[in-house]
């Protein structure tokens, strides 16, 4: 991110030779190892399990049955594996896509506006990516629910006819959890763009300004183009929520009305506990977890790329 | 930069309008965790915070929670530093591919490993404990927190580990007495991170503890939330002690927050 702390930024700082207080060659080994050995064990070797679990078929307890990749094969035809997909792509309209144009439009103003309190407007609109999304599950079931504080608004503005109960209606459902993400990733994606433009030199506001250019030429201009870096970073982390979220859909539908809000990790889970199917579970976290390094190395190459 | 008064007030405007957005959802459950319980006359009841404290054992959940987050926290810590000091400030054979490997970690979903983790420490008898609820995510803190960390300690000039070494001080001496204090803001940025993730984490708690007796805060909010549905004045009460710690956290150390979100989370 060219910061201060990036690798690189300072000269001399390494490199030419080993470390002067190295006392051997093994020395970096040694503390590398205690960090290694955790996280090759509770992280790389579980991903490799699930990998294998993938290839069997069993119910978590008893025997178990090599079924080679016929789960994979068979989650092209499942229903509710293809629903899983759709509607994360869904998801990832509202939790990347609104939260990017959103967040740019706040940071630009923000950096443009001169504006008293840009502290407050930054960490109060940052505060949704603290809390607990349990408690924010809470805070939205509320608001959604057929007495709550959405439909008293709508009844408050003339608009009465369109209230009911936002997360239990398979037509409004998945937005409404959509709109969750939303409230939540957009102040991280301002806090990531705000960054990026504080990096314009400001002689290059005034020079634009000197030649006649608005606020919204100015923005095509030179703060779009700026930010670019900051935008792929944005939308891999967004996108990556969009596809990991789990807690948001166990907590205010659990997937449904019927299977209109369920997403991969939470067929995960559903998968390996409900319906007792591991090596099907496993399948479909493999495949998000495809999907997750594709999208990472996708995205920044695109991002590289066009910089 | 001037920009025009018409402008300047539709700045505030859009402003205002997407920071009451932010800030509506959290007023909504403040107000309703203070309103009547069910039943009850309006007025302000402050004792929903102690009627959800006792009835939904928040004690319980939150003591769990902190023994969780001091084991994560200081265990990845810990091991970040050592890991990180290597990456950074050592020369070795297979540091490149090495460090990949750990970087990796950072993308690795918990959907992906949780599964096999489950089964396996089941199998060793070792579900409903601490030790399954805490390492997975120490796991995952050490990948974040050896990038972090490896940036941090490359930062710092060589002449620091010169130094020591002419005083005669072994990596160890060097990294504890030298490094570490010079890099007391980034490891309490990493301190801060891992502990929001740790406090709010779901899944894992939800799995490794299936007994529900090791229940952390966010699960035991959301076993609180299917028995007492209709109670939503206790609800939003629950909910405020669970979120309560974060965002006093963040309140106070903010710079540490954002520093954090925008150059370890953003890499």
């Amino acid at each position: 991110m060219g910061s201060g702390t990036s690798p690189g930024a300072v000269p001399g700082a390494r490199r030419g030779r080993p470390s002067a207080v190295a006392r051997g060659p093994l020395t970096p080994y040694l503390f590398i190892l205690p960090a290694f050995l955790v996280y090759g064990a509770f992280a790389l070797y579980p991903l490799g399990r699930a990998a294998q679990f993938s290839l069997f078929e069993w119910k978590g307890f008893g025997a178990s049955t090599f079924v080679g990749l016929s789960n994979y094969v068979d989650l092209a035809a499942d229903a509710d594996f293809r629903a899983a997909i759709g509607n994360a792509l869904v998801l990832i309209v509202f939790y990347a896509v609104v939260p990017l144009v959103v967040g740019l439009v706040l940071a630009a103003i923000l950096r443009r506006g001169q504006v008293r309190g840009m502290g407050f407007f930054r960490s109060v609109i940052f505060l949704p990516q603290v809390i607990a999304l349990v408690v924010v599950a809470v805070a939205w079931r509320q608001i959604y629910s057929p007495s709550g504080l959405l439909n008293e608004l709508l009844g408050m503005v003339g608009l009465g006819a369109l209230t009911h109960g936002w997360l239990g209606d398979p037509g409004t459902a998945l937005a409404a959890v959509g709109f969750i993400g939303t409230w939540v990733e957009m102040g991280l994606v301002m806090l990531l763009m705000l960054s990026g433009m504080s990096r314009i030199p400001a002689e290059l506001f005034e020079a634009a300004r000197l030649d006649g250019a608005g606020a919204v030429r100015e923005f095509f201009a030179i703060t779009l183009p700026a930010v670019r870096g900051e935008i792929t970073v944005a939308l891999v982390l967004t996108i990556i929520a969009a596809l990991k979220t789990f807690d948001l859909v166990y907590l205010t539908t659990s997937g449904g009305p019927g299977n209109s809000t369920t997403v991969p990790s939470y067929e995960v889970y559903f998968r390996a506990f409900d319906l007792r199917e591991v090596g099907s579970a496993s399948a479909v976290a493999i495949v998000l977890t495809a999907l997750i390094f594709v999208i990472n190395v996708g995205v920044t190459r695109i991002g590289e790329r066009e910089s | 930069m001037r920009v025009s008064r018409a402008e300047t007030v539709m700045n505030y405007v859009i402003l205002g309008v997407f920071a009451l957005f932010a800030l509506g959802p959290v007023l909504t459950i403040l107000a309703t965790s203070v309103s009547a319980p069910l039943g009850q006359p309006e007025g302000l009841y402050l004792s929903n915070f102690v009627e959800a404290w006792t009835v939904g054992g928040f004690g319980r959940s939150l003591g769990n929670s902190v023994v969780v987050a001091a084991i994560v926290v200081s265990l990845a810590t810990v091991l970040a530093i050592g890991a990180g000091y290597a990456f950074g400030t050592m020369r070795f054979r297979g540091s490149t591919p090495l460090f990949y490997l750990f970087l990796v970690g950072m993308m690795i979903p918990s959907e992906a490993t949780i599964i096999p983790l489950f089964f396996d420490l089941r199998a060793l008898g070792l579900t409903d404990t601490y030790f399954a609820i805490a390492m997975p995510q120490v796991a995952q803190s050490i990948a974040f927190g050896t990038f972090w960390l490896r940036a941090q300690f490359r930062a710092l000039p060589t002449s620091f580990t010169e130094a020591a070494a002419l005083d005669g001080a072994g990596p160890l001496q060097a990294l504890v007495r030298i490094l570490v204090p010079a890099s007391r803001p980034a490891i309490v940025t990493m301190l801060v991170l891992v502990f929001m993730w740790t406090w709010n984490e779901f899944l894992i708690a939800l799995i490794m503890a299936p007994g529900g007796s090791l229940r952390t805060a966010p699960l035991g909010l959301a076993n609180f939330q299917g028995q007492y549905t209709s109670e939503t004045a206790l609800l939003a009460a629950g909910a405020v002690i669970v979120a309560l710690p974060t965002v006093i956290l963040f309140l106070f150390l903010q710079r540490h927050f954002l520093r954090g979100m925008l150059e370890g989370v953003a890499k």
